[in-house]
Parts: C-alpha cells; sequence; structure tokens
C-alpha cells in the first residue's frame, strides 16, 4: 500500500505530511512519558521486529501468501505511542533507503499506514477489553477485531485523502467500495495472524502486552505470592487451549464476514463481480508480498500484470451496491471507536 | 596480594536484594577484591551471579547493604561517576555493541562522560589497540565475527578506563582460538578484573583468586586452585569440572 | 536475506556525489522529487529532461544503469493500477485499438508514472550512494527529532539480528519437518513471530541495560558531527534547482 510520488497532489501531500509530523511529534512525547530513557533502545527493537514479521510470509493458498502490516500488532504489544512511532520509523526507512514508497508520499504513507492503523487498532482493542469479562480470551478476541477493523480504517483513510488530492478523478465511490471491501478480506487475515501472534505472546510473557496490562497485574501477584516456579507452570495449559478457541472465534469471524462480502457481491448487477471480488484477494496479497516486504529481492516474484490488473478491474466494478453496506459498516465503526476511545491508560511499567 | 593492606577496588558487605515479585536473590553477600587483582566469581545457575553483578554498576538497588567502588558509595549522587568506574561487559555482545560502526560504540561511554574531539579519539584508538582490533574501527559490529564481537565489547568498557572490569560468562561462546586470544587481552590488562564464569578452566587460567556465590551468599572465598581441588566443596555447589581435568596438575603461567 | 541486506542498496565507490555530505544529498532529492510533483503533467518534455538529469547524477555517481533499472520494480504494483486508471475514470472518452479510455485517466496514469518512476529513480540513487550510517547523520543533521534519528539507529543496527533469528527460527522448522504451505499453518508461524517479539523486546531492554551501564541517561552522546561546505552544497543542490527551472518552464510553455 505504500503510496509513491505523483498519486496525491503536492498541496495534499504537505497537508498529510503536517499530520504525520504531529503525530510523530505526540507519539514522541507518549512514548517518552510511557518508557522514559528505555525510548530509543525499546522502539528501536519493536521497530526492527516490525520489518521482520512484513518479511514473514504466511502461505494462503495454491503459492499465494500475504503478510502482516503489523500496525495494529504494533499497537497492542506497545501501546499507541510507541506503535505509531516504530511504524513510522519502518516506513521511514523504507522510503529513503528502499525506495518503497514516495519520499513526498511519506506523510500520506505514516499518516494512513502508522497513524490510523495503530490509533484505530487500538481504541478498539481497549474499547472491547474494558466492556468483555477480565479474561485472557477477551484480550485475544480484542485483537482479532482491533486488527481487522484497522485494515479498512486505513483503506477508508487513504479513500479520503484520495478524494481530496487524488491527480486522477477516478470516482470515489468505487474507490472506496473497491479499497474498503478488498481490505475487509485483507484485514481477515492480518487480524488471524496478529491474534495468534499477542496469543503467543500472552501465553509466555503476559506482561509484555501492553493492550493487556490491566488484566495480568492481579495475575501475576497471585501466581508469585507463594510458589516461585509456578509462573512456569502456568502458562502451559494456556497455551494449550487459547489457540483452539481462538480459531474458532477466527473462523466464526471470517465465515460471518466471508458470507457478508459474498452477499454484497451476488447482490450487485453482475454477477462477474463476486468472481472478480474473490479473484481480488489473492491478487492484491500476492501484490502486497512483492510491494511490502522490503528486503525481498525486490526481483519480481508470482506478479503477473495482467492478472493483477484484471484482479483490480475487477474488484473496482463490485458495484455502488456495497457503497451502502460501507456505509453501514463505517456507521457501526465509528460508534464503537467513539464510545470506546477514551481508554484508561494502563500503570506506568516499572522499572529495572 | 593481601586485601586488606591494598587499596579496594570493590567493596561489598551485607548486600540483600529481593525482585519485585517478592523472589529474593541475595542474602547478604560480603567480599573485597583488592586494586590489580583478578577475581572469577563463580556459581551455580540461579546463585545470583548476574543480580550482584547489576548492583556494581547501580542498576539494581533499594535492598539491604552497600557496594563501595574505589572509596566510593554506589548511590544515587555519583551514578555517573560510579557507571564510569565500573566496567561491565555483558555475555551476549550484540547486546552491548549497539552502535552502527565499532569506532562509535567504543566512544560512547567516553562521549557520554563528555569526551570530545582529538581526546575521544585517542582513548578509542588506544581502546581497541588493547584488543587488536584498531582494524576493524569503521566495520559495523554485525560484520564480526563472535570472538571479534566480544573483543570489541571489551574495548568499549576499557575506552571509559574503569577501576574494575566486570566480566559476564567472558569465554561463553567462543572457539579455542578466540578464547586464548580473549584470556592474553585480559591477562595483558592492568585492571581489576572481576569474571563471572561457569568455564573452571578459564577461572583457573586467569584468576588466583575465587569466590563462590551459592544461594545468594558467598560460600567459599580462596586460591582458584585450592577451590577447585576440593571436591567436596564443588560437589556441593554444582559446579563440576570438565572430564579429564586435574586443576592440581596445571601450571600456571598468570 | 539475513546478513548484510542494507549494504546491497549501497554501491561502494568514491565518485563526487559520494564523497557529498549525507545532509546536501538528503535535501537535494527530497527537493527534486517536491519539484517534479509539482510539473504539469502536461509538460511531457519536462519529464524527459528529469529523467536526462538523473541519468547524468547516476553516470557522475557510476552506478550502472542495468542496476537502477532493477530497483525501479519496487513501483510494479502501482503500475498496474496506472494501467487501469484510462478505463475507470471518468471524463471524455477515446477510442485507442477498439477500447474506449478516459483522457483523464491517460493522463493520470501518465502523471503517476512519470512522477513515481523519477521518484523512486531519486530515491534509489541516494541509497546507492549514501551509506546508512550517513543517511542516519544526514536526518540528525536536518533536525529531525534525536529520539526518532535514535530508534531509527537502532532499528538498523538490530535489523540485521532479528532478521536472522528470524531465519534461524525457520530452519529450525523445517529440519523438523515444516513446511508451511497454507492458512492451517497460521498458527505456528504466528508463534514465531510471536516469540520473535518477545526476544526482540527482551534483547532491547538488554541493550538498554548495556547503555546505562555506560553512562547513557537519555540522550545519545554526539560522536560525529557532518558538515557541508558552500560548495558542497552548491554542487549538491544543483540537481533541483535545474529541475525547478524545467518546472517553470513547463508552467509558462
Amino acid at each position: 500500500m505504500h503510496v509513491p510520488d505523483g498519486f496525491i497532489n503536492a498541496p495534499v501531500s504537505v497537508a498529510a505530511g503536517v499530520v504525520a509530523a504531529g503525530a510523530v511529534a505526540v507519539s514522541l512525547r507518549g512514548a517518552r512519558r510511557e518508557l522514559d530513557e528505555r525510548t530509543a533502545p525499546l522502539a528501536g527493537l519493536v521497530a526492527a521486529f516490525i520489518f521482520a514479521v512484513q518479511m514473514l510470509n504466511f502461505p494462503v493458498a495454491a503459492g499465494t501468501s500475504g503478510h502482516l502490516l503489523g500496525g495494529a500488532l504494533a499497537a497492542i504489544l506497545v501501546g499507541p505511542y510507541t506503535g505509531v512511532l516504530c511504524v513510522s520509523v519502518v516506513l521511514l526507512m523504507q522510503g529513503i533507503l528502499f525506495a518503497d514508497g514516495g519520499l513526498t508520499a511519506l506523510g500520506v504513507n505514516i499518516t494512513v499506514m502508522a497513524v490510523v492503523t495503530a490509533v484505530t487498532a487500538y481504541a478498539v482493542f481497549r474499547g472491547l477489553v474494558t466492556v468483555l469479562p477480565k479474561k485472557r480470551r477477551s484480550v485475544t478476541v480484542s485483537a482479532f477485531v482491533a486488527a481487522l477493523v484497522s485494515v479498512p480504517a486505513a483503506a477508508a483513510a487513504f479513500t479520503l485523502v484520495y478524494a481530496i488530492g487524488g491527480t486522477t478523478d477516478v470516482p470515489i465511490g468505487q474507490v472506496l467500495t473497491a479499497m474498503v471491501g478488498v481490505h475487509i478480506l485483507i484485514g481477515i487475515g492480518e487480524a488471524a495472524i496478529t491474534t495468534a501472534t499477542v496469543g503467543a505472546v500472552i501465553a509466555v510473557r503476559p506482561d509484555l502486552v501492553y493492550g493487556a496490562r490491566g488484566l495480568t497485574a492481579p495475575l501475576k501477584l497471585r501466581v508469585g505470592g507463594e510458589l516461585v516456579d509456578a509462573p512456569a507452570a502456568e502458562p502451559a495449559p494456556v497455551a494449550a487451549r487459547s489457540p483452539r478457541k481462538l480459531v474458532l472465534t477466527g473462523l466464526a469471524t471470517s465465515l460471518v464476514l466471508a458470507g457478508v462480502v459474498s452477499f454484497y457481491a451476488s447482490a450487485s448487477p453482475d454477477g462477474l463481480e463476486k468472481v472478480a471480488a474473490d479473484k481480488g484477494i489473492d491478487t492484491k496479497v500476492e501484490e502486497h508480498t512483492a510491494a511490502d516486504s522490503p528486503l525481498a529481492d525486490y526481483g519480481v516474484e508470482g506478479i503477473t500484470d495482467a492478472r493483477a490488473s484484471g484482479g483490480l478491474a475487477g474488484v473496482i466494478g463490485v458495484g455502488v451496491t456495497v457503497v451502502a453496506g460501507t456505509g453501514v459498516f463505517w456507521a457501526v465503526r465509528k460508534r464503537r471507536t467513539s464510545e470506546t476511545s477514551p481508554a484508561s491508560v494502563p500503570d506506568v511499567p516499572e522499572k529495572v | 596480594m593481601d586485601p586488606v593492606t591494598e587499596p579496594l577496588s570493590l567493596e561489598v558487605s551485607g548486600l540483600a536484594f529481593a525482585y519485585p515479585d517478592g523472589h529474593q536473590a541475595l542474602f547478604g553477600v560480603d567480599f573485597r577484591i583488592a586494586r590489580g587483582e583478578r577475581v572469577a566469581l563463580l556459581g551455580p545457575n540461579g546463585a545470583g551471579k548476574t543480580t550482584l553483578v547489576l548492583h556494581l554498576n547501580g542498576i539494581l538497588t533499594g535492598g539491604a547493604g552497600t557496594v563501595t567502588v574505589a572509596g566510593l558509595p554506589v548511590g544515587r549522587q555519583h551514578m555517573a561517576e560510579i557507571r564510569r568506574k565500573v566496567g561491565i561487559v555483558f555475555q551476549d555482545p550484540d547486546d552491548q555493541l549497539f552502535m552502527p560502526t565499532v569506532r562509535e560504540d567504543v566512544a560512547f561511554g567516553p562521549a557520554a562522560a563528555g569526551l570530545k574531539g582529538p581526546e575521544l579519539e585517542r582513548r578509542v584508538d588506544s581502546a581497541l589497540a588493547r584488543v587488536g582490533m584498531a582494524d576493524f574501527k569503521d566495520r559495523p559490529p554485525h560484520h564480526l565475527s563472535f570472538g571479534q564481537r566480544r573483543r570489541v565489547a571489551v574495548a568499549t568498557v576499557l575506552a571509559m578506563e574503569p577501576e574494575i572490569l566486570v566480566l559476564d560468562e567472558p569465554s561463553s561462546n567462543l572457539d579455542p582460538a578466540s578464547r586464548r586470544e580473549l584470556a592474553d587481552i585480559l591477562r595483558s590488562l592492568d585492571v581489576t578484573v572481576l569474571m563471572v564464569t561457569h568455564d573452571l578452566p578459564y577461572a583457573l587460567e586467569l584468576c588466583p583468586r575465587s569466590l563462590i556465590l551459592s544461594d545468594g551468599v558467598i560460600a567459599a572465598d580462596g586460591k582458584t586452585v585450592e577451590l577447585l581441588c576440593d571436591e567436596e566443596l564443588m560437589g556441593r555447589h554444582r559446579l563440576e569440572l570438565p572430564f579429564g581435568f586435574d586443576p592440581g596438575s596445571v601450571t600456571m603461567g598468570a | 536475506m539475513g546478513a548484510g541486506h542494507a549494504h546491497k542498496l549501497y554501491r561502494h565507490g568514491h565518485s563526487r556525489v559520494h564523497a557529498l555530505p549525507p545532509h546536501t544529498k538528503l535535501t537535494a532529492v527530497f527537493a527534486f522529487v517536491v519539484v517534479v510533483v509539482s510539473t504539469p503533467r502536461e509538460a511531457v518534455w519536462a519529464f524527459a529532461l528529469y529523467a536526462a538529469l538523473l541519468a547524468a547524477v547516476a553516470y557522475v555517481a557510476r552506478v550502472p544503469a542495468g542496476f537502477l533499472l532493477k530497483r525501479l520494480l519496487i513501483e510494479i504494483p502501482f503500475v498496474a493500477f496506472a494501467v487501469l486508471m484510462p478505463f475507470v475514470a471518468q471524463g471524455e472518452r477515446v477510442e485507442v485499438l477498439g477500447l474506449s479510455l478516459s483522457v483523464s485517466g491517460l493522463w493520470g496514469a501518465w502523471n503517476v508514472l512519470a512522477k513515481g518512476t523519477l521518484g523512486v529513480a531519486a530515491s534509489v540513487l541516494l541509497a546507492a550512494t549514501t551509506e546508512l550510517r550517513e543517511l542516519l547523520l544526514g536526518l540528525q543533521r536536518l533536525k529531525l527529532p534525536p529520539l526518532l534519528v535514535q530508534i531509527a539507529s537502532f532499528m538498523i543496527r538490530y535489523g540485521d539480528v532479528i532478521t536472522d533469528e528470524m531465519r534461524r527460527m525457520r530452519i529450525a522448522r523445517e529440519s523438523r519437518g515444516f513446511e508451511a504451505s497454507g492458512v492451517r499453518h497460521w498458527g505456528v508461524l504466528a508463534k514465531s513471530a510471536g516469540a520473535l517479539f518477545i526476544r526482540s523486546y527482551e534483547r532491547g531492554e538488554r541493550v538498554h541495560l548495556a547503555m546505562i551501564s555506560r553512562g547513557y541517561a537519555g540522550s545519545m552522546p554526539v560522536i560525529d558531527e557532518v558538515t557541508a561546505s558552500r560548495a558542497q552544497w552548491s554542487y549538491a543542490l544543483a540537481l533541483p534547482a535545474t529541475a525547478l527551472c524545467v518546472c517553470l518552464l513547463g508552467w509558462t510553455l
């Protein structure tokens, strides 16, 4: 999704640059407040982690694969400020070192991919964690929804930027539909992987999951009180149990979402679109593999232009029907975000 | 060498410490190291060796007891000075070498202490020369071999001209040649050395005196060769010599 | 992947471009891209001149054309998008080889292709002639917040260490007969990612300990100071200045 130069006009690029700079400045202060003098090494290492994990390919099917975008994961694991900071640094380095994303589009890229994803994901996550019962499973479920929402949210934000400053007058309704539609599907993958990753961290080092600190504090006290070796024994059953439930939850959510998407697809005037949407999924994911993995030799792996453009064309043609659906989605998301955004700030980490 | 008559590099007395989770690691540690001594700190896993090391430069504080470095008590008011005087070489050189080039990494400590310009450069050059890594000045640390990285890690600490050099498992993961090279370097240094290790032959080779830390207290303090020959003592503290190694028969150059 | 990835982008050399101070190069590239983006897309000849300018820089820097062209492949996803534009954009349409294409879409596609390609080429030249370390110093010199530069610096220092850990974990998985081949295996891969995060975070904590052990108190000591002479600045800024002339011509002609 790295936007190149010339895609968004100059004034809007500048405006997005200002927004991004502001967001990074706020994040710097926020991260500093949370991590104080540990900010540089910890945020640097987490950025290196995001960088590495974007190269970890998750096979989808038939030779295609996707990878994690990481905004939601970063926000949940290290908190929104550090999360925004880490993803921004990754984008900055990708832009300067690997020419991945234009230099003038850096503001757009940071705003859309770092700020919108991390902030949306964290708001949704915190909101759900507060509402749901205080259990570990709630954390994983919240992580799933948060990651799922964050990707189409970024797509919608991109569309908004494009609507204001796009250099070509492509019908915006169609762009929005296509972008959000495709990214809901990408979001499912992102959500599944984010959830499983958060689950894996929670099973071993629950104290490292920023978004779940409120949950683990009492647990740690109780365990650490009497028996010294209790913490070691504790995570094992959790690790064994939680993935299954996680997979079930994930599966259910995926099914519902897949149902919704295909409903829209078949409800559109032309039956062709359903195929296009299906086709669009892997095309898009495939595209991401080559586009985003920063260290991939930058040789072309398995991208066939005809197919990519064909898939995209189909997706963009999905039709006006989906606009209504997107409207509903937006309304729901907005309400959820606004009721949950004043997330309680977890207490400051103890210092070594 | 009699520790009492010499000026002391390090004095630890009555040190006890419990982690915030309630786990107590140190139960009153007492020992003194004179200037210029090379001492090995031996002990089984979980004896509290790392916890003790982190007390020496004030990273961990707040328990009972005191640590004094060259007459200076470790505490808030002298922290910068203490951290300059106590040079800790951590186990994983990748943790220690965090700057983009060897030169900058070695310069980090002295620069943080306020040195700059030609004096800083001189400090860096001499530290690298002492570990035989002068030719690698402008290389990024991750392009070096493990043994070279460990030597640069020692240089980063030497550049601060410490009162005492604390090494955490200096011989771990080194091949025999690198291990010997490091031993030569350590022997050539004229600083006080406290070496935390599991590598008993290495301790015997380099350190005339050893301390055994076990269950959070100093269980034994004496000549390394005598401690290593005391089978009952060694067994009690889960210390085992490598197969076929007889400390009594080794003649030492140190 | 693994060790030394970042250095593949850099081409060692001693040209005048290599020798320029990093912040002048960063400024020049950024200004150049801004100028390119602000050029009216109808001035097709202007983009040809920009390309010629970059070719001249590549020649002076001794960066071979093949190297440059190969790096341009990063753009491909957006080429796909650009190809699509003439089909979906609105407005007046023309017939080309029996296809009905939007005129504004064609211009849009041209716009994205031309500006995007020039932007990528400029960045590639920058990365090819400037060492990582220098780039960071340049950013620092350009008054990027120091904390941000430090984070970037740690990321670059440990990027290799962590990708290497990731590679070792993959080898460990594969040695035990595991081959990720579909969605079913996401759980395993995600566990690896989780383990990688824990290792990264714990390493961050250890690095912090090593730093404070050497007197770190929240700000990095300044070890290297890069400076640029007036001549170096004017040499570096020749590129965007020439481009600006072309751009102004593009607006007036």
